[in-house]
């Protein structure tokens, strides 16, 4: 796992490296939610434009985060998802939860 | 059953091997010239397969998942993963949308993803013995 994020205004950015499946979602989602509780940010963004490939691991990933942010009343954000895990977010239906942003076409 | 060609593959669940099954599944599956969408759909049914055998089959130690692929005559990949893990008491409540057993860090859409992304999808399971996946992906030929 490997992953920058930064503060901007109230605005987290959390920036996804590499291949996200169950190997490393744990990691993911620990590292996500003590960023949330750390900044309480007004809104946090997932950027995806590094993730190469998520499995549905990746999915758990975006519910636990979208999670963190409701219990502090923030938005969630998903931004630069590269064509294969737009196929699984669609397929589960969690584009229909969360705010995606600028899909890579 | 007529096939071209095949592979077999041997390893234990350990959760590193979920990134190397599913990049070996799609290095054989490239002499098939899929498109990118392809090899990605089969990449991520493997994906999941494999990471139920070592979530859910095997919870408490490391066991064994076979992984099968062949390539069916009309370009048809053919893949089945095996383990003799705990097995699923109820396949139909298994594949339903979001259950799960493995709590929040599982999403519970493996089976669902493995369905959609894939031709067929077959689930053989007994508790004790273990549960064997069945998946097959007709590739479109490119002209």
């Amino acid at each position: 796992m490997h992953f920058t994020s930064f503060l901007e205004e109230g605005r987290l950015t959390v920036a996804l490296t590499g291949e996200i499946d169950h190997h490393c979602a744990k990691s993911y989602i620990q590292a996500i939610a003590a960023k949330i509780e750390a900044y309480t940010p007004k809104v946090c963004v997932l950027d995806f434009q590094e993730v190469s490939f998520v499995d549905s691991s990746g999915i758990a990933v975006v519910i636990n985060a979208l999670r963190n942010m409701t219990q502090i009343e923030g938005q969630l954000l998903l931004t630069g998802i590269a064509p294969q895990p737009m196929r699984v977010f669609q397929a589960s239906g969690i584009d229909k939860l969360v705010e995606i942003k600028e899909a890579v076409s | 059953m007529k096939f071209d060609n095949y592979m077999i593959l041997d390893f234990p669940s350990k959760s590193s091997n979920e990134a190397f099954a599913r990049s070996a599944v799609a290095c054989f599956a490239a002499q098939m010239d899929p498109t990118l969408e392809e090899l990605g759909d089969i990449r991520t049914a493997v994906s999941e397969a494999v990471t139920n055998c070592i979530v859910h089959a095997y919870p408490e130690k490391l066991g064994n998942i076979t992984l099968r692929c062949r390539i069916l005559k009309d370009n048809v990949l053919d893949i089945v993963v095996k383990d003799k893990g705990v097995g699923i008491a109820d396949v139909e409540q298994a594949r339903r949308p979001a259950y799960t057993t493995g709590g929040n860090e599982r999403s519970g859409m493996g089976f669902t993803i493995m369905e959609s992304f894939m031709t067929n999808l077959e689930i053989i399971s007994k508790p004790g013995k273990g549960t064997t996946v069945h998946m097959r992906r007709k590739l479109l030929r490119r002209q």
